[in-house]
């Protein structure tokens, strides 16, 4: 299949130094924070979830030459274009040139206190038993996806061990491709550094992530 | 000029992304998409109100109050509500404690997800390709570059955030800190030590 993320980076050959910062930098250019807050009122109008957001951000072709409020302002343009919100016409010369589309919502000052509060929780009831229970030996998936997933390439085709199941969470693999949110049961799946990088690995590394019930087979 | 990558690639760059988020901004506020009110409020409430000394709280209380800390790791997200911290990017909250044998570290190697409620919006570094390609495959080298250096005997968990439970990292109360208020604890707590990329401050030697 042709989609790519190239935002996968867990264990990839990159040997950079990481920069400390200090806890107040928060932007580092007056547009950063309007990329953000743009980013966030899109998103409160319904027109698409998170899930599509980082769908449409992970596959920019030059995401990893991009600052991540970049990425973020790029992202948006894509969802915005690709929901015929706004053309890019519009984006190029900074006017509205056609008539609005029409959002479910629009976010309105007096009500970003409380929908901040209130986030999107993502727990639902679940219907099915879990098929795994804690300390239960699973593998992970390791076949391509060809869409938008959360198993990062790190740790497919693994054995871990279910250290804690999460409860039944919107399935963000189905959710980011309009599918509905087909919630699953979510694991916290634990695997040795060995397992994961071999003899390369460090002292005493144990590695987990949360994992939803497709990405996982038993053991045995 | 905007494309003078040669002689100013960072100035220009700057400049550019500036002109394409005024262009942005303008469009969507000329559609009614967005309420422009409705920015700075949001700009405003990430600078001044939801941050890192958020989860200090947390932690400062887990320190003084077992019944608080057992109750934080058993159930974070509604310890952490009943200090008022709730919302986007913190609704399924797990805490996880260092010992004297384990340190745990938080990474999103698929973007960046990162516990807002109580700790703000993540830092450059913990949202940078080398943090994210390096914390699961060689925390110790990471932890190396914020100046920590953990004895090889202490195991290291790393969590990654692939899902939507966030993680806060509970680091280990430090010595000397016997006598010091909730408030004067919190103060000592970093955010980097929340993440598990750094400890908490030391108290200042007594005057």
């Amino acid at each position: 299949m042709s989609y790519r993320s190239h935002a996968d980076l867990g264990g990839q050959a990159i040997h950079d130094r990481v920069v400390p910062e200090e806890e107040g930098e928060l932007f580092h250019a007056p547009w950063e924070r309007q990329a953000l807050a743009l980013t966030l009122a899109m998103g409160a109008t319904g027109m698409w979830n998170i899930d599509m957001s980082r769908s449409a951000r992970e596959t920019l072709p030059d995401y990893r030459s991009l600052t991540y409020y970049q990425i973020w302002a790029k992202g948006l343009e894509k969802l915005l274009t690709e929901h015929q919100l706004v053309g890019t016409d519009e984006l190029t010369q900074g006017r509205m040139l056609r008539a609005a589309g029409h959002v479910p919502q629009v976010l309105r000052a007096s009500e970003v206190g409380a929908t901040l509060s209130g986030g999107s929780p993502t727990l639902r009831s679940g219907t099915l038993p879990a098929r795994f229970a804690v300390g239960d030996e699973v593998r992970t998936r390791s076949a391509e996806f060809g869409h938008h997933t959360r198993l990062p390439r790190y740790a497919r085709g693994k054995i871990g061990r279910v250290e804690q199941v999460r409860g039944v969470h919107v399935f963000a693999d189905a959710h980011a491709q309009g599918k509905g949110e087909q919630p699953q049961w979510l694991y916290s799946v634990v695997f040795s550094g060995r397992e994961l990088w071999g003899d390369a690995t460090t002292a005493g590394l144990s590695v987990s992530i949360d994992a939803w019930e497709p990405y996982l087979e038993p053991v045995r | 000029m905007a494309h003078d990558h040669d002689q100013h690639p960072e100035h220009s760059e700057l400049g550019e992304m500036d002109v394409r988020v005024r262009a942005l901004r303008t469009v969507l506020a000329q559609k009614g998409y967005i309420d422009p009110a409705a920015l700075d409020v949001l700009i405003e409430t990430y600078e001044t109100k939801i941050g890192p000394r958020n989860g200090a709280r947390v932690i400062a209380r887990a320190w003084v109050d077992p019944v608080f800390r057992e109750w934080l790791l058993r159930d974070a997200t509604a310890a952490i509500a009943s200090l008022g911290y709730t919302g986007r990017q913190g609704e399924h909250m797990v805490a996880v404690e260092n010992t004297d044998s384990r340190h745990n570290v938080v990474v999103c190697t698929l973007c960046s997800c990162y516990p807002w409620p109580v700790l703000g919006l993540p830092p450059t570094w913990y949202k940078s390709a080398p943090y994210r390609a390096r914390a699961v495959k060689d925390p110790r080298g990471v932890l190396t570059d914020f100046g920590v250096t953990l004895p090889e005997s202490t195991e290291i968990r790393v969590w990654d955030s692939t899902a939507e439970v966030r993680y806060l990292v509970v680091p280990c109360r430090p010595a000397g800190t016997e006598g010091m208020s909730e408030d004067e604890l919190a103060s000592l707590v970093t955010r980097d030590s929340m993440i598990g990329c750094g400890m908490p401050k030391a108290p200042e030697a007594p005057r």
